[in-house]
């Protein structure tokens, strides 16, 4: 299994360099430009929910993004130890009601399962929260 | 870091706002500023140029959310122009292509404001 992870402060300035981390990841790992970028966005779908939610916008905090991959499965897992948040108890937005209603945020979570195979919470001992993004390789 | 830049120009009574870069939560509050801007001004006609945008995420897609309504009780619109595939296909994921009017040349959209059949 290949591993790799990186770990930034709980700014939104920082998104960018998880963003080119990720990617690089997915691209040496087979992906193709348009999975590569479902997984970027994905990823910076979550971290920005940490940055807000869990640490409500604290710049000191750390959020850790580690990427692991093996036999056609690419797995990130993004850790933060602030508020606990579970994206699955998160009802999938009526899409046609939302835009009804000009109503904004919250496209997050919705966008995070649709762009990846499988979106997972989990808590870590130790009072870390932990989100799991898996996307498979095409074969 | 000058990852995000946002152009403005008027074309026949027509505010356009070129967008160029990445726009995520860091960013988008700049384009927040430019619709306020706009709105203080007075001006409802909006066409959003993408060619140059990169890359844009929900917290990019909620700024769009936020200023239709305002937009559209002042009889404007903001309409989205040149956007790539990779770009479009977020907006798509999310339905906006019901709700905002997204043309391939900007030209178009600008036209469209003068459209009688509209």
């Amino acid at each position: 299994m290949k591993t790799s992870s990186i770990k930034v402060e709980s700014r939104t300035e920082r998104l960018i360099a998880v963003r080119d981390f990720v990617s690089e990841a997915a691209r040496t790992f087979g992906f193709g430009d348009e999975d590569i970028s479902k997984i970027a966005l994905a990823v910076d779908e979550a971290c920005t929910n940490i940055i807000k939610h869990a640490y409500r916008s604290d710049p000191t905090k750390i959020i850790q993004v580690n990427v692991s991959a093996k036999d056609g499965t690419f797995v990130v897992a993004i850790r933060d130890e602030g508020v606990r948040f579970n994206p699955m108890q998160v009802q999938p937005p009526d899409m046609k009601e939302y835009l009804t209603h000009f109503r904004r945020g919250g496209l997050g979570v919705y966008l995070m399962k649709s762009l990846m195979d499988k979106v997972e919470y989990a808590i870590v001992p130790g009072k870390a929260n932990e989100v799991r993004l898996t996307k498979y390789l095409p074969r | 870091m000058s990852e995000f830049k946002i152009g403005q120009r008027e074309a026949e009574n027509v505010s356009i706002l070129e967008l160029k870069g990445y726009l995520d939560a860091h960013t988008a509050p700049k384009l927040e500023e430019a619709f306020q801007s706009l709105l203080k001004s007075q001006k409802y006609r909006i066409v959003v140029n993408c060619r140059d945008l990169s890359y844009i995420s929900s917290a990019g897609l909620g700024v769009f959310m936020a200023f239709i309504e305002d937009v559209r009780n002042n009889k404007g619109d903001i309409k989205l122009t040149n956007m790539s595939p990779k770009v479009y296909n977020v907006f798509d994921l999310l339905g906006f292509p019901l709700l905002y009017e997204i043309f391939k040349e900007e030209k178009e959209a600008v036209t469209r404001f003068f459209d009688r059949a509209k």
